[in-house]
């Protein structure tokens, strides 16, 4: 038995680079080939710069210098007036969309833990074609289910004693259940090659129940699969727009709904719409930044593959 | 007897997530398909808005507001599908051969990736500015100022009736990254050793890419089309922030099922229309689900 020196695949490795050729990376090809090659990248990278230079840029004008002939220039002023405007307008809501953030990433991924580890390792009668209906329900439209979901909710809310289950709330209860496919996903995949076979044979025979199994053998080694599926669940609770628009009010959305307000204006702001685009933007651009490889992680899962 | 006790407490372990997806996906489904049948008759003047049964799915496929939404729905998804996944492939290809700061490239071509539809919008909605001349700003006036205002548009606001092309802009801005990411995997993942002996063999790198590596690329072809073609039919946020709400010039049926519902409030009608979206989602999916368990399984053996 050699199962116990198999290496778990780590989730993370979703892009591996380029295994060693010998060469130096960037030298294949001709030079004509290489220069082109590189020119292209660079062209491309600048492409997709530009909006984010405006927001940038934008954010930290002041309201008079925003017009069409200064809009791609520089700010004459570096002033923070925008920053001050957006943050007054949307601290409230993005303290909501962090509670509502980090209690979905925690308690999806505990939730996906228990699916994924029955999902891969202990198959049920029928657990194939119940988890084809999981997997067929990350697919859907919400639109087809909006309609009941908001009477439900709605419903819950009115019963004696409810009357908190309201904005934030119902956006937990929403994420973690239409999280609970992709989640499931993500954990049925990495321990499939993450726990041998071999290792829950012999953890069988030793007398180990499944609960027992699943606690110290599976979820020791489950970090990866962690990081991943609560990167995608804090991400997707954070961007959601869709059930916000649908479930709250501006008085107890998430950051998107007053996002979305803030520049729906009549007047709009510029500096401030911009400063409050990069501040409602900030936390899943640092998730990206700092833990990028786990967030390609939870991309490639979303794939099925 | 321990073997039935195992799987026993394996299915208590994920019978509460079997009960969710079952009373929020299915049975809410459902319901949804019961809503888009009823009858409805308004209150004062007894007028019949909607005749009951499979008829009010023909009135709103007759209705020249539900098929102008279609349009532009395919419109879109034309686009939009075609332009990720050229831009994704090819900056898949420029990559693949291994470049030097390559993470710096695909860090950033994946950025788009990291910001919320609507923040996204947000920008866009400023970078599609109508506006041109006098008036440009936005894209309009950054081509102005590099010379090429025979290129300046008034985007999705044009008069023609493929504006919703331009919607796709901002979309493949935003997803281009992802598929690149999908076929740059797909590249990883094809030993170097095939590549080597079509070499010795004489093939060119054109030959090479064509005979030897696309066809092996092709099952990521195909996921890339079906989530990013499903994403297309769902899209809402983007549209919703560019556009703003109840615009009927950027309308898809994902927005006018907004609309139906918040400014007519006529859920039967937007019932309908979201069981019609989610029928032309599932048309897609499905085959995809039953090709890729049929592959896990081949593979399982």
């Amino acid at each position: 038995m050699t199962a116990t020196t198999t290496e778990p695949v780590p989730v993370a490795e979703a892009v591996p680079t380029r295994k060693s050729t010998g060469r130096a990376p960037g030298t294949e090809g001709t030079v004509m080939g290489r220069t082109i090659r590189y020119a292209s990248l660079l062209g491309f990278l600048i492409l997709i710069l530009i909006p984010l230079y405006v927001l940038v840029v934008t954010s930290f004008k002041t309201s008079g210098e925003v017009n069409a002939r200064q809009a791609w220039s520089l700010p004459s002023v570096w002033s923070v007036g925008g920053w001050k405007a957006a943050w007054a307008t949307l601290a409230p809501p993005l303290w909501r969309s962090v509670v509502l953030a980090v209690s979905v990433a925690a308690l999806s991924a505990m939730l996906g833990s228990l699916n994924g580890f029955v999902f891969a390792k202990w198959q049920f009668k029928g657990a194939t074609l119940v988890f084809t209906l999981f997997l067929f329900g990350m697919f859907i439209p919400y639109q087809a289910i909006l309609i009941p979901l908001q009477g439900l909710l709605i419903q819950v809310q009115q019963t004696p004693g409810m009357s908190w289950f309201d904005g934030i709330w119902k956006l937990i209860v929403v994420h973690l259940i239409y999280g609970i496919p992709i989640c499931a996903l993500i954990f049925r995949n990495y321990y499939a090659t993450a726990v041998p076979n071999e290792i829950l044979e012999a953890a069988k025979v030793d007398g180990a129940g499944t609960a027992r199994t699943f606690w110290s053998i599976a979820l020791p080694i489950s970090v990866p699969a962690f990081v991943v599926t609560m990167i995608w669940q804090f991400t997707s609770a954070w961007n959601d727009f869709l059930f916000a628009l649908f479930l709250t009010n501006r008085n107890n959305g998430p950051v998107t709904y007053a996002l979305n307000e803030l520049a729906g204006g009549q007047n709009p702001d510029y500096p401030s719409i911009m400063a409050g685009v990069l501040l409602a933007s900030l936390p899943t651009l640092l998730v990206y930044i700092i833990l990028g490889k786990y967030f390609v992680g939870g991309l490639m899962s979303g794939s099925v593959k | 007897m321990r073997k039935s006790r195992d799987k026993l407490v394996g299915f208590l372990f994920v019978l509460p997530s079997i009960i969710l997806i079952g009373v929020f996906v299915y049975w809410f489904i459902f319901q949804n398909v019961s809503t888009s049948f009823d009858r409805v008759v308004t209150r004062a003047t007894k007028r019949e808005l909607h005749p009951g049964g499979v008829a009010n799915y023909s009135q709103l496929l007759g209705s020249d507001d539900y098929q102008h939404a279609l349009f532009n729905l395919l419109v879109l998804t034309v686009v939009f599908v075609a332009g990720t996944m050229f831009f994704g492939l090819l900056w898949a290809i420029l990559l693949e051969k291994g470049v030097t700061a390559e993470g710096v490239f695909r860090s950033i071509y994946l950025l788009p990736m990291a910001i919320s539809f609507i923040a996204a919008g947000v920008v866009w909605r400023w970078l599609l500015a109508p506006g041109k001349g006098d008036q440009a700003s936005g894209l309009n006036q950054l081509l102005a100022m590099m010379g090429l205002e025979r290129f300046q548009s008034s985007w999705w606001q044009s008069p023609n009736s493929f504006s919703m092309a331009a919607m796709a802009i901002p979309a493949i801005w935003q997803l281009s990254g992802y598929v690149m990411a999908l076929f740059l995997a797909g590249f990883r993942g094809i030993s170097d050793d095939q590549r080597e002996a079509a070499r010795i063999d004489g093939a060119s790198e054109w030959k090479i890419y064509r005979h030897v590596l696309f066809p092996q690329l092709s099952p990521i072809a195909l996921s890339a089309l079906i989530i990013v073609g499903h994403m297309s039919m769902k899209m809402f946020d983007l549209i919703y922030a560019i556009a703003g709400q109840n615009s009927y010039k950027a309308s898809v049926p994902s927005t006018m099922m907004w609309t139906q519902l918040f400014q007519q409030g006529d859920a039967t009608a937007a019932a309908v229309n979201a069981t019609i979206l989610l029928v032309l989602v599932a048309l897609i999916v499905i085959p995809y689900l039953y090709y890729t368990n049929k592959t896990e399984k081949e593979v399982r053996g």
